[in-house]
Formats: C-alpha cells, sequence, structure tokens
C-alpha cells in the first residue's frame, strides 16, 4: 500500500513537474497584448537611448508598458540569451541579438518567427533594403530583426603615419601591396612595434576582424558561405589568406594578444574598427580612415566589408508578442533611428541611411564614410552550426596564416570541406 | 572517579525471532537516525548538486541533445555511442586529452614536491613565519583573472622574463608558443594553488612525532636522512590527498588557458578537455558532444586516481 503511494505520489510529482514546464513553455501567440520585457545591451551610449526609447513608449502606452534592462552579465550576450531560452524566461525583445547565434536560437526553438507577422516580411525589407535578404533564414523567413551596423573600416594613426615619413593625409593603403609597403615603413621607422594588432586568439568571432572584412571587399560583396557552399575556397580567399600570412610572417601584425589597446597605446599604427571607434579614439588620437584593402585596389563606393551587426530577436516565451512586435517597429522607426544614431554614432541598417539623416551626417563629416559603408556590408552566413564553422575556420586560420605552420592553399580547402561538412548536417 | 557505562537495556538486541517496531527505523536510519539527520542536509546537496548532473550528462552523452526551450517540440532522439565515436575521431579530442596530459606530468608531481618542501620549510622557520604564510597565500587568494593580467606582462613577447632572458628567450614567446604554452599555464598553475597543498602538509607535518626525529638523530641521521626517512613517509597521507587533489583540479583546468593563451591557442596547443567542452557546448550549441567528452575525463580520473591509490594511499584503504 505504502508503495503504491509512493509511487502514484512520485507520478504526480512528475505530471506536475511536466505541466509546468510546458505551461512556462506556453507562447502567447502572435495577438497577445500587455506588458513585455527587454533587454539591450549594457554600454553606456545604447542603455541612453534604450531609456529613451522606453520613456517614450511608456508615455503614450499606459496599458503595454515596456520593463527594460541591461542583457543580465556573463562572458557574452549569447550564453545569457542561450540559457535563458533553455530556462523559459527569456524577455520578448533582446537589442543585442548576434546574427551568428541566430540559427542555434532557432533550433533551440527560442526566436518568434517575424514572417509571420501580417506585415513581418514588409516591414522588414522596406527599412533595410537588399541587406535583409542575408538575414532570412533557411526557410526564407527573418527571425531576427536587422536593426544596426559597425562596418569596418582600417583606421590608422596620422602622427605615427608622419612620424614614420608616410603621408597622413593619403596613405598608401588601396592594396594588398601598398598596404604590405606602408607596414614595412612603420615597423622599420620604429614607430610602433607592429604595423596592426588584430587579436590573434583562437575565438571563434576573431576572424570577423581580420580575414572576413578583406574577404568581403576582394569577392565583391560575397558571404563565407552561399548557397550552402563555402565561397572561400577560390582566388579571392587566397589573395587575403596570403595578405595576413604575409603580415604575421614578417612580424607586420602580432601573433601575441596585446594585453590592452595596442591603437590606442600606439604600439600599432592601424586598427580595424567600426563607427564607434570615433567616439572611442577621438581626442586621444589623431585619427583617419580608409577603406580595408582589396588586392588591386578599387574604388571606396564600391568596396564591400564586414557588417559587425547586432540586431533585435523576439523570443518564443514573451506572451504578449503583438506588443512585442508593435515596440519592434516603434524602436526602428525613423525618429528612433534618428535618436540611435545621435546617441551611438552606430548605423541604422536602414536603406538610403546618408539620405534619410542627411543633417547629421552634414553636421558629423566623419561618419559619412561609415553611413555610405553601411550599404556595402556583408554578414555571416545564417547556416546551421555557424559558430562551429567560425571556430573551424579559426583554428585552420590560426595555425596556418597566423603561425605560419602549413600553406594556406591547403588551409582554404580544408575549411572549405569542414565549412560545407557542417552547413550540411 | 567516574565510571561510565551503557544500560544494558538500551543496547542489548532484541530476541531473535522477535518482531521489533525499531527493526525497520533503524534499517532506514541506521544505527545513529541523529547523525543520519545531521548527514541528510549534505547528502541532498550532493544528490542535486553532484549525482543528478552527472547522471545527466551520462544520459546526454547518449543522445542527439540541445537545450530547447520549454515546450518548444524539437526532436532529440537517442544516438547511441554517436557522440562518443565523434569525439574520438576528432583529432581535437585528443589534442586537449593529451595537453591537459602534458599540464598533469608537470603540475603535480611539482606540486607534490615544492608544496612539501615549502611547508617544512615553513614549519622550521621561525623567523618571519607569518610573512612566508601570506607571501605563499596572496596568489592563491587572488582572483585569477587578476594574477593572469600580471602573467601575461611577465611573459609577452616584450616582457620581463624575456627581458632579463635576453638571447635566450624563446621564439616564439611562452604564450604563443606550441611547445611552451601548456608549461607555463602549467606552471602558473602550480605557482597559483601552491598555498593550498602547502597548507595540508603542514596540518601533517604537525602530527609527526618529534620522538621520530629524535631517534633518528640518535642514530646518525643527517638532516636530509630525516626528511627522506622521517618526514616523507610521515605525510603519506597528505602526500596522497595532495596528488588526487592536484590531479582533479588539473584535470579540470579552464580558466587558464582560456585567458592565458586567450582560447587555448596557440593552434590548440593549449586547450584543455573542460575548454573544448565549452567551446562545443555552450558555444557551439553541442552539449551532447561536451557531455561525451566530460564523462571521458571522469573515467579518466577516475582511473588515474585509482593508479595513485594504488601505489601512494595503500596504506590508506
Amino acid at each position: 500500500m505504502r508503495r503504491r503511494i509512493i509511487t502514484s505520489a512520485a507520478l504526480g510529482a512528475a505530471g506536475l513537474l511536466a505541466l509546468a514546464a510546458c505551461t512556462a513553455g506556453e507562447e502567447g501567440g502572435t495577438e497577445s497584448r500587455g506588458d513585455i520585457k527587454i533587454w539591450y545591451s549594457n554600454n553606456e551610449v545604447e542603455i541612453a537611448w534604450a531609456e529613451q526609447m522606453v520613456e517614450a513608449w511608456n508615455a503614450d502606452n499606459p496599458d503595454e508598458q515596456i520593463e527594460a534592462q541591461e542583457i543580465p552579465a556573463g562572458s557574452s550576450s549569447e550564453e545569457v540569451i542561450g540559457a535563458a531560452i533553455a530556462a523559459g524566461n527569456a524577455p520578448c525583445l533582446v537589442y543585442n541579438t548576434s546574427p551568428a547565434a541566430v540559427p542555434q536560437f532557432e533550433r533551440q526553438g527560442g526566436l518568434v518567427n517575424l514572417s509571420e507577422f501580417d506585415d513581418g516580411d514588409g516591414y522588414i525589407t522596406e527599412r533595410s533594403g537588399d541587406v535583409a535578404e542575408q538575414y532570412r533564414s533557411a526557410d526564407g523567413d527573418f527571425y531576427q530583426m536587422p536593426w544596426k551596423s559597425n562596418p569596418v573600416v582600417i583606421f590608422y594613426n596620422k602622427d605615427l603615419f608622419a612620424q614614420a615619413g608616410l603621408d597622413p593625409e593619403n596613405p598608401p593603403l588601396a592594396t594588398h601591396d601598398e598596404f604590405l609597403e606602408t607596414s614595412r615603413t612603420l615597423v622599420a621607422s620604429g614607430a610602433v612595434q607592429h604595423a596592426i594588432w588584430p587579436a590573434p586568439t583562437s575565438e571563434f568571432f576573431q576572424s570577423w576582424f581580420d580575414f572576413y572584412p578583406l574577404y568581403a571587399a576582394q569577392s565583391g560583396g560575397r558571404q563565407l558561405i552561399e548557397d550552402g557552399e563555402a565561397t572561400f575556397d577560390d582566388e579571392n580567399g587566397q589573395a587575403v589568406a596570403d595578405f595576413w600570412a604575409t603580415m604575421y610572417a614578417e612580424g607586420l601584425a602580432g601573433q601575441e594578444a596585446y594585453n590592452g589597446d595596442a591603437f590606442a597605446d600606439a604600439q600599432s599604427a592601424m586598427s580595424i574598427v567600426g563607427p564607434w571607434a570615433i567616439s572611442v579614439y577621438g581626442e586621444d588620437v589623431n585619427w583617419g580612415a580608409v577603406p580595408v584593402p582589396t588586392a588591386d585596389g578599387i574604388d571606396a563606393s564600391e568596396t564591400y566589408t564586414f557588417s559587425d551587426a547586432k540586431n533585435v530577436g523576439m523570443f518564443t516565451a514573451c506572451e504578449n508578442q503583438a506588443t512585442a512586435w508593435d515596440v519592434l517597429k516603434f524602436s526602428t522607426s525613423e525618429e528612433q533611428d534618428g535618436i540611435w544614431l545621435e546617441e551611438t554614432g552606430q548605423m541604422p541598417l536602414r536603406q538610403d541611411l546618408t539620405e534619410t539623416y542627411a543633417d547629421y551626417f552634414a553636421a558629423n563629416p566623419a561618419y559619412e564614410a561609415f553611413g555610405d559603408q553601411a550599404n556595402r556590408v556583408v554578414e555571416v552566413p545564417n547556416v546551421a552550426n555557424s559558430v562551429e564553422i567560425w571556430q573551424e575556420f579559426r583554428d585552420r586560420y590560426s595555425e596556418a596564416v597566423i603561425f605560419g605552420e602549413g600553406d594556406t592553399a591547403s588551409f582554404l580547402s580544408d575549411a572549405a570541406e569542414q565549412a560545407n561538412e557542417l552547413a550540411a548536417e | 572517579m567516574t565510571t561510565l557505562s551503557s544500560s544494558p537495556v538500551g543496547t542489548a538486541p532484541a530476541p531473535a525471532g522477535k518482531p521489533s517496531g525499531s527493526r525497520p527505523k533503524r534499517r532506514l536510519l541506521g544505527e545513529h537516525p541523529l547523525g543520519t539527520l545531521f548527514a541528510a542536509p549534505y547528502v541532498v546537496f550532493i544528490a542535486v548538486v553532484f549525482a543528478y548532473p552527472i547522471g545527466f550528462a551520462v544520459w546526454m552523452s547518449f543522445q542527439d541533445y540541445f537545450f530547447a526551450a520549454p515546450g518548444a517540440v524539437v526532436d532529440r532522439p537517442f544516438a547511441g555511442f554517436d557522440n562518443y565515436v565523434a569525439v574520438l575521431s576528432d583529432p581535437d579530442v585528443w589534442q586537449a586529452f593529451g595537453n591537459v596530459g602534458v599540464f598533469l606530468v608537470i603540475n603535480v608531481p611539482l606540486t607534490v614536491v615544492l608544496s612539501l618542501l615549502l611547508a617544512y620549510a615553513l614549519n622550521t622557520v621561525i623567523h618571519a613565519r607569518t610573512f612566508f604564510r601570506v607571501s605563499y597565500f596572496v596568489p592563491y587568494v587572488t582572483a585569477s583573472v587578476a594574477v593572469v593580467a600580471v602573467w601575461l606582462f611577465l611573459f609577452s613577447g616584450n616582457g620581463l622574463v624575456n627581458q632579463v632572458l635576453g638571447p635566450l628567450a624563446p621564439d616564439p614567446s611562452w604564450l604563443v608558443n606550441s611547445a611552451l604554452a601548456m608549461p607555463t599555464i602549467a606552471l602558473f598553475v602550480t605557482w597559483k594553488g601552491m598555498a593550498f597543498y602547502i597548507l595540508l602538509y603542514l596540518s601533517a607535518l604537525q602530527n609527526v612525532p618529534k620522538e621520530l626525529y629524535e631517534a633518528a638523530s640518535v642514530d646518525g641521521a643527517g638532516r636530509v636522512r630525516r626528511f627522506i626517512s622521517v618526514t616523507v613517509p610521515s605525510v603519506r597521507s597528505a602526500t596522497f590527498l595532495v596528488l588526487l587533489l592536484a590531479t582533479i583540479t588539473g584535470a579540470n583546468l579552464f580558466t587558464e588557458p582560456y585567458l592565458l593563451t586567450g582560447g587555448g591557442g596557440p593552434n590548440g596547443a593549449s586547450t584543455s578537455p573542460v575548454l573544448l567542452m565549452y567551446q562545443r557546448g555552450i558555444e557551439q550549441g553541442n552539449p551532447d558532444v561536451a557531455a561525451a567528452i566530460g564523462v571521458i575525463l571522469v573515467v579518466l580520473v577516475l582511473f588515474v586516481a585509482w593508479l595513485q591509490r594504488r601505489f601512494v594511499g595503500r596504506e590508506e584503504s
């Protein structure tokens, strides 16, 4: 008898747990309205933008209030969001969703399909234009709202260039050969330890700031993987890999991670950065900016680069998804995008950016090149096993290019083969 | 004088074959129910925090598993040994286990020898004993992140160590040198964790009877002979504990390669199995593969611990 009671109690408890789990995961559906929670990034300028956005929304929508907070601390936003999805307590919207993590969140059943809103596809494509196409998932739908980019360019220190006898206003950095020669001059002059110092460490995302921008420029805007096939095992990938291999082999780029910011500390004369760098280095470094180099040099107006975008994800734990969608549209409206640009200097992923905010770019000419560059950005491919592909790529790149162990052709073919296998899973 | 005697009634066994109401209770709670009660919270803690996760990890390693939103309809079928096959055919995994093997070969003996010698010295030193104790403990109680920053300055290409070494400095430098990255990490961990093991040895040394040293001296033993013939055998139980703990913590190496060598570089030369588990399980969303690596790691650590018990801790058993 006692055993039967215990068994019944255990089954009852298990049933309750299962019920609780189901309840926690219930979706409110795209029609529900009410209060929502959002998370945003924890840097100062983005906090300021988010606070005014929330205040503006809450003032006009007393029945659909936003409760906002910074993304909880963790080693990365992606880990925190992934854990929140699994725990069933992700907020409605996260204004810092990495496109590289979207396939994983989607697989977890954590993201709402924005294309299922009546005006979902229309709103996204109208706002972002052709750039939006890169953010479609394998099924052709949007599981992320393209939000803002930080198109990366080459920042250089004019004072160090002048010290090395280089023309600080028109530095020869357009072609790979010019870049190499300029780098040799910089290092030989003793002005810097290395000409440029991208992080040579093994994290999966580091290739976004050395190989990928140059590959985007060299290939005329191709993603690492297109239509399920790796694109980089070709003459464009070879040119970029050889360029970086030469930079490392000759000590023009640093093989060892710098403990700090090498560009700010004048230990390197160049850096690969987005528009956020203007406010960071603006007053301390006499800087100039040029597009990333290509093998033969192309006009700046035709040069592609890596977007370094962060998007907005809507999560399935959200009960009031109709409100969340309205907030999403409100926060990416022309007015809010304008405030975003003013507050952060980062580029909203909006077509005709420089025309829409002509006054801003006229008043802030330093940002104009970034605004123009935002029209030609390449995103990380939205494919299965995205992070794993980048980690494999990085490991092989590190071996062949940074440390010169093995040839670059084998690195490209091996990495492409591995990427194809992983993308096909 | 007080005589302590137990009540014959209280301790007398119940007559054989006679039913007793306390027998099932005793079977359930043991001879000392109060003791069981006191131990229960820790048993629950172990069950919830260790036993359940280990069981879950083993189960996960046999599934095509990934973390999903509650209520999400996802397919996570039984995968048999697929994850183990994937792990064992992955050269990165073999490299990581090889790396941690190198780490343990350097770290564990160094930890045992140095902590014993330093504890012995600390036990005999009279002047400035507090100063030495604090000196040993500062690295142990300082956060790894802070200490790592100091070592990065010391062992970077232009760091203090290379400046002292001059032309003898290795090229590539310590932390980007495939052959030297892991030994450098092993040295770092040895230095940082030493204080705890010194403490273990100190408490063991204080239990060594002075008579043994006196007897050895009477027999003509010098300082070295006394150390080898009296001290080392007398602290054997502490040595076994130090070996065991150093092996277990060493096998779980994560923070140092994550921070000191930028994620296991160069070229994976300092990647540890736990760092690989983090990459596979958390970053790449494959907790099933990470769990398989973890299970293999647990089995290997248990095997090494069994060897240590057999050869060093046999008297303990």
